[in-house]
């Protein structure tokens, strides 16, 4: 029964191997997918090119109800499942920040290290630009600790937000995503596309 | 006309399958930004130790024998450069290229590119992940800041991108 690691059914030496072959199978399907490609990335935004809502709503989808079939069968405890805390203010600014980044950049950290991998030159840029981010953040955070703490309101999810079931959420959540693929499927086809 | 592309919603299972693994494995999702973060601070720590110790964030992962280099997504990203390397190869796609659009000069687009990288930096660290491990993971075990994060970046991006189209398209 998972998680593995976490429970010792599989010893913590293996964690970074798991991590490693986890990585390459994450690398695989990003570049697979063409988003080793900005202008396929921001396709997005001007609905020319609708790979990446497509490809992020499936996978947000399918790794939830993976998790959510896994736990009805017991075969992961979804206790030792990792969920991230909230803290509300850093979580809707740094979100704005970094959709700034994204359409400015054209990558995400994720996808600029894949295209980086296939030789982009302005994703190896990007990724340097990453660098110098994150240590700006560090070098002011005594200034950016208020707001990085503020409005905690501990590892919840939204479902018990909005008091409805796992399961009810996750139904919405895949009407929404076959919504938002039905209105991409119509974007690709009412704006010229190219491929990258 | 044929894409070179696997196809999004294939690709988006599987993605969703390689996340569960890491779930099922693990105990955590997949990322992104964290490992550069390790890396900065590993840099910092080089540099000077001393830093590290009178900063309230670095001193979180380094110092006092923490090794920030010794982390799950160190190792994650590792493979995400081979597994992306390993896809371009097989598809032929490997190339030293400065991809932008006709309108704009390659020295523009990597002065954006930069730009787009820091600010991306500086979110991730803010937000408490990218959208690998805030909004991809978050969502998939229904975390409220998941979504919210979502919202927030995809949101902003769609809101700013009228001002940035030259820049695509």
């Amino acid at each position: 029964m998972g998680p593995l690691v976490p429970q010792e059914i599989i010893g913590e030496g293996w964690n970074f191997f798991i991590a490693f072959v986890v990585g390459i199978g994450f690398g695989f399907v990003l570049e697979q997918a063409g988003f080793s490609s900005s202008r396929k990335l921001a396709g997005v935004f001007y609905g020319y090119d609708a790979v990446v809502l497509k490809v992020f709503f499936t996978a947000a989808v399918t790794g939830m109800l993976g998790l959510l079939y896994f736990s009805l069968f017991n075969w992961i405890d979804l206790n030792l499942v990792w969920v991230n805390p909230t803290f509300l203010w850093s979580a809707i600014i740094g979100g704005i920040i970094m959709g700034a980044g994204f359409i400015i950049g054209g990558f995400c950290p994720g996808t600029s290290v894949c295209a980086a991998a296939i030789g982009k030159i302005d994703a190896m840029v990007f990724l340097g630009g990453i660098f110098i981010g994150i240590f700006a953040f560090g070098e002011f955070y005594p200034l950016l600790k208020s707001l990085y703490m503020a409005e905690y309101l501990g590892q919840i999810k939204l479902s018990d937000v909005l008091g409805i079931s796992q399961g009810a959420l996750a139904f919405f959540v895949i009407v929404a995503a076959l919504a938002m693929f039905w209105g991409a499927e119509f974007a690709e086809k009412k704006f010229p596309q190219e491929e990258y | 006309m044929k894409t070179k592309y696997m196809n999004p919603y294939l690709a988006g299972v599987l993605l969703g399958l390689v996340l569960l693994s890491a779930f099922y494995f693990s105990g955590r999702g997949l990322g992104a930004s964290g490992a550069v973060k390790s890396v900065v601070v590993h840099a910092v720590d080089t540099v000077s130790p001393s830093h590290v110790a009178s900063s309230e964030f670095y001193s979180k992962y380094a110092g006092e024998g923490k090794k920030p280099l010794n982390s799950w997504l160190v190792f994650e990203v590792l493979g995400v450069l081979v597994g992306g390397f390993l896809s371009g190869a097989l598809a032929g796609r490997l190339k030293f290229k400065i991809e932008h659009s006709p309108k704009i000069t390659s020295k523009k687009r990597l002065i954006l590119a930069g730009m787009g990288g820091i600010l991306f930096g500086f979110g991730s660290q803010l937000g408490r992940g990218c959208t690998s491990g805030s909004a991809l993971t978050g969502m998939a075990v229904l975390s409220l800041a998941g979504f919210v994060t979502m919202m927030a970046i995809f949101g902003t991006a769609f809101a700013l991108a009228y001002f940035f189209r030259k820049n695509w398209i």
